[in-house]
Order: structure tokens, then sequence, then C-alpha cells
């Protein structure tokens, strides 16, 4: 049976399969393509890196956009 | 079009050349499509983000601000609007350039407390070392202190962006004298960022030789910001041409404009 961990997400909690990529997280939250950065436990990680960088339980990831700002 | 507007009046910014000398920000719009018309309307080709969590879950399809204010189109400027810290500061501009591919230009603004939001100079100036070294162009938001500003510019800042008056304030130009210290010295753009009100400061400043004008709220909380827009493009290019025609002396008495001979009796 597939076993579930818990990370957080933006400061709350998100549930991810076990062994999830950053990808997969990415495509769960429905952002694939779209225009944003991340962070894994406040190192960016490249978006070249998101299918290849493997979540764990715990990580603290920060998922950002550009908004109106002057 | 006379020459003094001739194509060969570009403001140059960390080696791209740009014809406008507006620059604006994206914040305080009802909504996307206003942003989209006023900033036709202002002629910018640089313009201000700010980078913020996205909203995990909701309206996945809500529009992003970069696909109607797209970087093909504009030099977009992330800004790190909202940092309190150097650490702060120095880690927006990073997410902001993996955010828009590995784009090195940035606004460092870092601020010392809500009420005012002034530049805390001391943390800006560590910000700027990390950016520095990190590869970034910076162009700074500072305080109108020349002694900061040639700080900065040593330091290896792009532009130097000193206040107008606080931000949002729109209460104009309050120092003009520091300005034009600060210019005097510079060796590269200063631009008047923060305070604009309405396009007579605008014009302030340009006549006074700023290279250019970062504003947001004087266009966007205006009751018609694209027409502000407008007004606020058209203020700019009144001022350059202005500054560069150079003004004439201000005299104590009156000069006639019309001859005195030939007078009929």
């Amino acid at each position: 049976m597939q076993k579930n961990m818990q990370i957080q997400v933006n400061g709350a909690s998100q549930t991810l399969p076990e062994n999830a990529s950053l990808a997969d997280l990415v495509a769960l939250l429905e952002l694939t393509g779209k225009r944003i950065a991340i962070e894994v436990n406040a190192e960016i990680v490249p978006r070249s890196q998101h299918s290849s960088t493997l979540l764990q339980a715990d990580d603290q990831v920060e998922i950002v956009h550009a908004i109106g700002g002057g | 079009m006379t020459h003094s507007m001739n194509n060969n009046d570009l403001l140059t910014i960390a080696g791209k050349s740009y014809r406008s000398r507006l620059l604006v920000g994206t914040g305080k719009y009802k909504d996307l499509a206003e942003t989209r018309l006023a900033i036709e309307a202002s002629g910018a080709e640089i313009v201000t983000v700010a980078v913020r969590r996205t909203n995990i879950g909701q309206n996945p399809d809500e529009p992003n601000l970069l696909d109607v204010i797209t970087p093909d189109k504009y030099t977009i400027l992330p800004n790190t609007a909202g940092c309190y810290t150097a650490e702060d500061a120095v880690r927006t501009c990073r997410l902001a350039r993996e955010l828009l591919g590995g784009h090195n230009l940035v606004k460092l603004e870092v601020l010392g407390d809500q009420k005012t939001l002034y530049p805390d100079m001391e943390e800006t100036l560590k910000a700027m070392k990390t950016l520095i070294s990190d590869g970034f162009d910076v162009m700074v938001y500072c305080n109108d202190d020349p002694i900061a500003a040639k700080k900065l510019e040593d330091m290896g800042a792009c532009a130097i962006m000193p206040l107008g008056s606080l931000i949002g304030s729109g209460l104009g130009i309050l120092n003009p004298h520091n300005i034009r210290i600060i210019m005097e010295s510079a060796n590269i753009p200063v631009l008047v960022d923060a305070g604009v009100g309405t396009a007579s400061d605008a014009a302030i400043a340009m006549e006074m030789g700023c290279e250019a004008v970062l504003m947001n709220t004087a266009i966007a909380a205006a009751k018609d910001p694209v027409l502000m827009a407008s007004a606020m493009r058209k203020a700019i290019e009144a001022g350059r041409e202005a500054y560069l025609a150079g003004r004439m002396p201000r005299k104590k008495y009156a000069s006639a404009s019309s001859p005195m001979n030939g007078l009929i009796d």
C-alpha cells in the first residue's frame, strides 16, 4: 500500500505520497507550466531539477509567483 | 518631431537601451485589464512586479500578471518590496531570477518601517554587497542622502533611485537640492522613485536632469488611471525635452518679448 507523508507548502500542511518529486507536487497543485519559482528548505530548486528532486517528510516548500507591485 | 526627442536620446540601464524614461509599477490596480491598459498608455518599457507566495488551491486558471505584462514585450523589474532585512531581500531576488528564467535585473528596496516605508540604508548596503557578488544588476531604492548614493554606486549599482517623498504619499519631490547633489556626482542613471503625485511632479524630476522616473500609485490611484498614465508619459517627455533644451535664466524684472521700435504714436 502506498504510504503518505506530510510536507509544508507555503506554510500549510500538504499530504503527498512518499517518494513524490517536486514535479509531482507542482502537478498536484495544478501549477505545471505556470510562471513560478520554488524553494525547498530555503534553497531554490531550478525548474530543470523539479522532476529529479524527491521530497522528504517535513520539507518546507515555498512557491512564489509575480504579482502587482511598485 | 524636433531633434530634441530624436531616437538617440535613450535611457541605458545595465547595458540595455530604452526609449521611454517612465518606469511603472503594477500594484494597486483594479484588475489585470486595467493594469494592462494603464501600462500601455504610459509607454513604459520597464515594469516592476512583486514576488509573493502563490495561493495554493485557489483559482488555478486565474490569469497571471506575467501573462498580461509579458517578459518578451517588457523588461520585468522584480522588486523586494515588503523586505525589512538584507537576507529577505536577497532571497526574494534569487527567487525572482529563477521565476524569470535567469534574468539578473532587480530593484532592491529594504524598508525600515511600515509607517514610512523609508529605506533602511544599512540593510540596503548589506544586501547590495551580496547581490553584486551574486551577479545581479541592481537598481537601488534609497534615501536622498548623497553619501549613501555614492556608496551604492561604488559598490556597483546600475541605477540609483532616491525617493522624491515617501512611497505612495504623492507629495512630490521634497528635497530637490539633495537629488541635484546626487546627480552631480553620479556616473550612473539617477531616477526618482516614489513620491510623484501628479504630472507636474514627474516633469520637475525630468527638468532637473533625472534620467527617468519610477512611479506606481500616482497612476494606479488616480480616478482614471489610464488617462493619468497618458499624462505621465507626456510629462516625462516634456520634462526631458525642457531639460535638453535648457531653460531660460530667471530674471528679477520684466523683459519685453515684443520689440520697442515701430510703436504707433
